[in-house]
């Protein structure tokens, strides 16, 4: 059945994405693994600590996934949560998972836990390298209402494979800390096009920070969940990849480091109409777009 | 934040072995965990919740759930970030439709 990606939670998800009745819960609610901090600050917690993960198949293929609930304080990581994800991710290294499939929706760091939650997103992202470099492929989706920001941005983009769709985000700072810290008219957090155009997986997809842009559709997420795990070449970090990589990115700022909108960009790659990008489904946009865009190295 | 519990005897509807999970705690949402509790006698329910001095309507919401539903060796627990009785209601049934009809 057709659903929305967006709108779903969490856990449906989760069960939408993995092959139907193959999901088992690690550290599962009942067991009541909560945050340790939220407690002393008089806020609520949640039973799962905003994060569910488990083993499961996709494809047939044995894997660990994990989604975070965006819902609960944004997704954000806390001491709990974050341990919760280096785990998944270290148990597949110990079990060779066929893959690890993150299903992100998150701020980035959970702030009322400080310098757990900062330890927490590092951790998750060395937990990320090191089952890469033990053959392990690791994909990214990305298409919850909060997009994925902070600390987890950059985990998406250490992973292998970033599935998103247009309605996910992807960023490093959100659009309020941007226009906290630069002035409305650096980035007018507010107008919802523009925040879209420039953080929302169509954009992602154009200049290689994402490799698959699918409809908001949980079917959708997983046939391109199955695609990517069973595309996945050599996972481990190169020297050589790296560079390639450094190289794109220093083509990109020197090429559209003084574009003021994307849309510009857009142009600049070489596509006819570029206004008319944001209303494209998924294919008419990628049979559009795939030639212009940026090949970014996963 | 405030925890408040109550406890209801001589029910008679048994629910399933695993326990269910529905729910976010988001704002004006909550988690309902409810579990199989044998032997215990009673249908136990904990809510903790942002809102605090809402007791007594707490109170009358949980008693409405009970006559509902009679749940025999249940236990439920609740996070709630300020839902309103309407959507405790609803969150409680959907709880009990995962533990009786296979759930999901």
């Amino acid at each position: 059945m057709s659903t929305s990606y967006l709108e779903a939670s969490a856990r449906e998800r989760i069960l939408a994405v993995l092959d139907a009745g193959s999901f088992s819960e690690l550290l599962p609610p009942a067991q009541r693994v909560v945050s340790p901090h939220l407690g002393q600050l008089d806020a609520p917690v949640s039973f799962d600590d905003g994060v569910i993960i488990g083993e499961g198949r996709l494809g047939g293929k044995a894997v660990m996934a994990a989604a975070q609930e965006g819902g609960f304080m944004g997704g954000a990581v806390g001491e709990v949560h974050g341990a919760k994800l280096v785990g998944l991710l270290q148990r597949a290294i110990r079990k060779q998972a066929a893959g690890v499939i993150l299903l992100l929706e998150t701020g980035g760091v959970r702030l009322h836990e400080a310098n757990a939650g900062l330890i927490a997103v590092s951790e998750v992202m060395r937990a990320v390298l090191e089952a890469r470099a033990a053959g392990i492929p690791v994909i990214v989706l990305v298409g919850g209402a909060n997009g994925c920001f902070g600390g987890m941005g950059i985990v998406a983009r250490c992973a292998n494979t970033v599935i998103m769709s247009e309605e996910g985000r992807l960023a490093m700072s959100g659009p309020e800390v941007i226009e906290t810290a630069n002035g409305v008219e650096e980035f007018d957090s507010r107008d919802r096009a523009l925040v879209w155009r420039t953080t929302g997986g169509k954009h992602r997809y154009l200049i290689g920070d994402c490799q698959t842009l699918v409809n908001d559709d949980t079917d959708a997420f997983r046939t391109a969940a199955i695609a990517a795990l069973a595309q996945s070449g050599p996972t481990a970090l190169s020297l050589a990849a790296l560079e390639a990589e450094q190289d794109m990115l220093r083509r990109r700022i020197a090429d559209f480091g003084q574009a003021d909108d994307p849309m510009e960009i857009w142009a600049a790659l070489g596509i006819v109409k570029p206004q008319a990008v944001p209303m494209l489904e998924a294919e008419t946009f990628t049979a559009m777009t795939e030639r212009h865009r940026i090949q970014g190295t996963a | 934040m405030e925890t408040l519990n109550y406890r209801f005897a001589n029910g008679s509807r048994r629910i399933k072995p695993a326990p269910e999970l529905v729910g976010v705690v988001s704002s004006g949402n909550l988690e309902v965990l409810i579990e199989d509790a044998p032997g215990s006698g009673a249908c136990a329910i904990e809510i903790k919740t942002a809102a605090r001095g809402f007791g007594a309507i707490w109170e009358a919401v949980m008693q409405d759930f009970f006559q509902r539903w009679q749940l025999a060796d249940t236990r439920i627990s609740i996070n709630d970030m300020g839902a309103t009785p309407a959507v405790v209601s609803l969150r409680l049934d959907q709880a009990v439709a995962a533990m009786t009809e296979g759930g999901q």
